[in-house]
């Protein structure tokens, strides 16, 4: 092979870099599921948690547009519950602790939401911030 | 290179670019459609055909009046109170300024007394006809049905051609991120991010839950006004026929929805 | 053909580590303003547009002038524009790329700037700014790129690229009237609020950008051993000076309608520019400079002892690109938002982390222009055309 001594040491580098995150973790546990803080009163969501788990990203896209662009602030749920569309006064009534329940799962999955640049979180108000 | 490979890696990359091109489309329709009928209208919430807002001039007499109702907004939507690196950079939602500069075409150096040295109360107009809404090139900027300007925090790209459009200097620009710079914040409204543009949006949020604006609310008794002026009966319109009003830069021909009786 | 721009002698290369050099200082600086805000600028609420979409402005004309070499060449069959018209090309395929840039740094929200395709608005102006650009960027790699491969290969240019030129031809006009819709079309402000805005800009463009394409070819003429032909060069210096009389003489007509007329609101933001309003001066000195630089330009390009002369032609380019630039660049942005809807003055300079990341653009720009001229000059040397 033409140049192939710069070829197969190349590929090998290339497939061990690639292969990085495989090998490395070989050994250490599985993902876990963090420790999400609960909220006292309330034992469900205004959806199933599974539900919302997988799709609380795509409710909150389609609460905004309601909200904000079509004049729908009103929210039924559905078991039937009526509920105002808002993450700080609906969804942060319940869920007060932003960093030991939304932030916990958002880290480990390495996501940053950019929510809390405008919206304000319950105990940012309480902490006098 | 060969023409049967040339032919091959041409066919092949026009395969990919329609494949690439054809998915986007696919990507853009939201997966989770909802159905319509799980969102609804508030049943307290103010209606109208078409908002407006009147401001009796006469019965702002002293600075408070004035201090009163632009604390009641700005708190209200956690507008910075305090003041930004850069004062030219502020931020306002409702201001005051004198008639000669509220009114730069009915300029008259022999003013009566009462109005040369007065301020006026400043705020969007939300015009009929909005420049804003027609420039912005996103929609981030809108028109609801009630004749609101509206503005759709998430989707501003803060390109600042709704503050060039504007003719009655409305708008402020989020030049940084204004959340250190109010003192205490509301927790039921969110502030906005750096970067993008703001303005008086009548309320929208205390119109959802039967109330009237914070300025109108805090102003002193009949100062202002606030209804749907396409109800015939409303208070408005019984305002405005019954007293002379004005309006700012009327030939400009964006038809602004807030009134001054002088 | 792209990796002739790999072979290069060491001023070549000093010149393309230069230039990244000022793109890292640079991008610090834009890094800076993406994770502080826009308030490192000079911008504020009343100029709320300042150096970057003057920037982005002039570009567009600059970008634009390359019909000034494409329409005569493919439509007029000028042979001897055949040397310089791929620099024009890619000259303006450069000025587009600066001009997106631009658009980008001043953007307040830059990561979603795709919204603007997400949401297409056809009623907004800078809708269609985004569509005409981005489509003249397109025409001018396919026309020049194309066409200078077929040299290449030395073959004949392919006989679809014909219709492709007369669009680009129409297209460059369009670009700039689309810019020039973005302020003609604003109802507050009166000194853009002016049918012969879009008149103004083309003609600015024509002459600025082929101005500064004769100096950047000159330039390169020494240091790459590239003549794009004499004959070529003075042609197109009659054509600048035919679009800087009609662009003086545009701005004179404005010059006119605000003071006969009266009329304060067409009247203020010029005393404001020339002579200064409640104290506010800062930018008489750069008009009176533009106004100087314009005419001094004028007295040395029109008549044609001097012009053909090739040293005073560069001296008279130079005060051309001087004044057009102050007042494209400068007077024009500033100019429309000053005094602001209140009669009220807040003055405009921009400041330094704003010029550094302008530096940075302009040094994209012109990184995007060494590496395709570099490989145009290689491909007309190879193939004997110069």
């Amino acid at each position: 092979m033409y140049d192939g001594g710069k070829i197969i040491p190349g590929l090998v580098i290339f497939l061990i870099l690639l292969t990085f995150p495989f090998w490395f973790n070989i050994g250490q546990a599985a993902y876990e599921q963090p420790e999400l803080q609960m909220p006292d009163e309330e034992t469900q969501c205004i959806e199933p948690t599974e539900w919302m788990r997988a799709n609380h990203m795509e409710l909150l896209d389609v609460w905004r547009d309601m909200a904000v662009r079509e004049d729908k602030p009103t929210y039924v749920s559905s078991r039937g519950e009526t509920m105002e569309i808002s993450l700080q006064k609906t969804c942060m009534s319940c869920h007060t602790n932003q960093a030991e329940f939304c932030d916990k799962c958002h880290t480990s999955a390495a996501v940053s939401p950019y929510c809390w640049d405008c919206h304000v979180a319950p105990e940012e108000v309480s902490d006098g911030q | 290179m060969d023409n049967k490979r040339r032919t091959f890696l041409k066919f092949a990359g026009v395969a990919a670019a329609l494949g690439a091109g054809g998915s986007v489309p696919l990507t853009l329709r939201a997966a989770y459609a909802p159905e319509q009928e799980q969102y609804k209208q508030d049943r307290d919430a103010l209606t109208a055909t078409r908002w407006g807002m009147v401001i009796d001039m006469r019965k702002f007499t002293s600075e408070e009046d004035f201090e009163r109702c632009i604390e009641a907004c700005h708190s209200v939507h956690n507008v910075p109170d305090q003041q930004l690196p850069k004062q030219k950079q502020k931020v306002m939602w409702i201001w005051t300024d004198h008639y000669e500069h509220a009114f730069p075409s009915s300029h008259n150096p022999y003013l009566a007394e009462r109005v040369e040295h007065k301020d006026f109360l400043l705020l969007c107009n939300q015009c009929d006809n909005p420049p804003c809404v027609r420039v912005c090139p996103t929609k981030a900027t809108f028109q609801r049905e009630d004749g609101i300007v509206q503005m759709d925090f998430h989707r501003c790209i803060g390109c600042r051609y709704c503050m060039a459009g504007c003719p009655y200097g409305s708008r402020s620009f989020n030049f940084c991120d204004p959340a250190p710079y109010v003192q205490e914040k509301n927790a039921d409204f969110p502030t906005r991010m750096r970067g993008v543009v703001e303005k008086c949006n009548f309320c929208v949020e205390r119109l959802e839950e039967g109330l009237q604006p914070a300025c109108v609310e805090a102003a002193p008794e009949g100062g202002m006004f606030f209804g749907d002026l396409d109800d015939p009966n409303s208070e408005v319109r019984r305002v405005l026929r019954e007293n002379f009003s004005i309006r700012r830069k009327v030939e400009l021909g964006t038809n602004p929805c807030v009134f001054y009786i002088v | 053909m792209l990796e002739k721009a790999l072979y290069g002698d060491k001023k070549y290369w000093a010149w393309v580590i230069f230039l990244l050099v000022l793109i890292g200082v640079g991008s610090v600086f834009y890094i800076m303003q993406l994770v502080k805000g826009l308030t490192v600028t000079g911008m504020s609420r009343d100029v709320s547009w300042g150096f970057y979409i003057a920037q982005f402005t002039y570009m567009v004309g600059v970008a634009a002038s390359a019909v000034m070499l494409v329409l005569p060449f493919y439509f007029h069959d000028v042979k001897k524009f055949e040397n310089l018209v791929i620099l024009g090309e890619f000259m303006a395929i450069a000025a587009v790329i600066v001009c997106l840039g631009f658009i980008v740094v001043d953007l307040g929200q830059p990561q979603r700037l795709f919204n603007v395709v997400l949401h297409p608005t056809p009623n907004s102006i800078l809708f269609w700014d985004m569509i005409v650009l981005n489509g003249y960027l397109l025409l001018n790699i396919v026309v020049g790129w194309t066409n200078l491969h077929a040299e290449y290969k030395r073959l004949p240019h392919p006989s679809w690229i014909k219709p492709v030129a007369y669009l680009s031809i129409v297209w460059a006009f369009s670009i700039h009237t689309v810019t020039a819709f973005l302020y003609q079309g604003l109802p507050g402000r009166h000194y853009w609020l002016t049918a012969i805005m879009a008149a103004r800009f083309l003609a600015s463009a024509f002459c600025s950008g082929p101005a500064i394409l004769i100096i950047l070819a000159l330039i390169v003429k020494k240091v790459a051993k590239y003549d794009p032909g004499k004959e070529a060069i003075q042609t197109l210096a009659k054509i600048i000076v035919y679009a800087m009389i009609a662009n003086v003489f545009f701005f004179l007509l404005e010059v006119f309608t605000a003071f006969y007329s009266g009329i304060p609101g067409h009247q203020h933001p010029m005393i404001y520019l020339f002579s200064g309003m409640h104290g506010a001066n800062a930018l008489v000195g750069w008009m009176w400079l533009m106004s100087l630089c314009g005419i001094a330009s004028l007295v040395i390009l029109i008549p044609p002892r001097f012009r053909n002369h090739s040293e005073l032609l560069v001296i008279g380019l130079v005060l051309l690109v001087a004044a057009t630039w102050i007042d494209k660049g400068l007077g024009l942005v500033v100019g429309g938002f000053i005094p602001n809807p209140f009669e009220a003055i807040t003055e405009y300079g921009p400041t330094g982390p704003e010029l550094m990341i302008s530096v940075m653009v302009y040094a994209t720009g012109l990184l995007v222009l060494t590496v395709l001229w570099k490989v145009a000059i290689a491909v007309k040397k190879e193939t004997g055309r110069a």
